[in-house]
């Protein structure tokens, strides 16, 4: 189990994963070396699961996001697998989620632009099986994605 | 906008799963030196490839078993008060990302909670306390998977 001072590792971690762990022991307050320990036994536990590096996708000319909630049809037995597997093939769609609510399946899309994204609507996505219901946001400002844990 | 050839979208590919690889693993994983792997880094985080770090942590192990996404639209008279609508979301722990968005509703926003319960609390107690918030609609997650991307 944790203890408060994994808290308050993890916690530093979070906000600041880029940080040389010299620097997070000392906002720790513990040393170097115990950081590591912790960080290393929390790894090995798999709840540090690793550090990301977050794409961001308009540096690389997708400027267009989009995302699309979708019903499936539940009378079909496989729907969801099917529809899992064909969205997986696109590579356009960067989260796949799934839900209890309104909403079965949530797809994060980019597209360079937006008759990019029509191409794509058309082709690719409108062609993904079992759909009985499909939904448009456009994704206008990201103001807070530091998907933090409140420790 | 930056030009990216085999070589570097590999690394993307790589960095975004471990952003902790050095330049010289990187290298020796491609085939690359050590310096032109770091160069090759260095040209990607100029151009601003990378929009940070995250730090991937088991939610569940860490006691937070229900993540929920909430569509919110303001009500017609809060329009006035979209800024402090926007900073005040942003200022919950448990509000991880806030999108603004183009559709049936005006946010998105992922939420994290221990249980159903706690979700309650920081629904009724944070979210509905919200300055200008009308309607919300929320889809409780059951899976999730990011892709990789057009890499």
């Amino acid at each position: 189990m944790l203890d408060d001072t994994d808290r308050r590792i993890l916690r530093q971690y979070q906000a600041t994963p880029e940080a040389p762990f010299a620097e997070l022991a000392e906002r720790c307050g513990v040393t170097a070396t115990t950081l590591a320990r912790r960080i290393e036994r929390m790894r090995e536990a798999g709840i540090v699961r690793g550090v990301r590096g977050v794409i961001d996708w308009s540096a690389l000319g997708y400027s267009v996001e989009v995302s699309l909630r979708v019903t499936l049809d539940k009378s079909a037995p496989r729907s969801f697998e099917e529809f899992l597997e064909a969205a997986r093939e696109v590579p356009e769609v960067l989260e796949i989620q799934t839900f209890l609510g309104q909403v079965d399946v949530r797809m994060s899309i980019i597209a360079r632009d937006l008759a990019h994204y029509q191409s794509l609507y058309r082709e690719k996505l409108l062609a993904l099986p079992h759909m009985t219901d499909l939904e448009a946001l456009m994704h206008v400002a990201r103001l807070k994605s530091d998907e933090t844990l409140p420790l | 906008m930056i030009d990216l050839d085999a070589t570097d979208r590999a690394m993307l590919r790589a960095l975004s799963k471990d952003a902790t690889l050095s330049a010289g693993a990187l290298g020796r994983r491609l085939g690359l030196s050590q310096p032109a792997a770091w160069r090759r880094i260095r040209r990607m985080r100029d151009a601003g490839v990378f929009r940070g770090h995250r730090l991937d942590l088991d939610e569940g192990a860490l006691g937070f078993g229900v993540t929920v996404f909430l569509g919110v639209k303001l009500a017609a008279k809060g329009r006035a008060s979209l800024v402090d609508f926007e900073r005040a979301v942003q200022a919950i722990p448990e509000v991880q990302t806030v999108e603004h968005i183009l559709g049936m509703y005006d946010y998105r926003l992922r939420v994290v909670a221990r249980d159903i319960s706690d979700f309650e609390r920081v629904l009724r107690r944070r979210i509905m306390a919200l300055p200008g918030v009308g309607s919300v609609d929320a889809n409780v997650l059951l899976s999730e998977e990011r892709r990789p991307g057009p890499l």
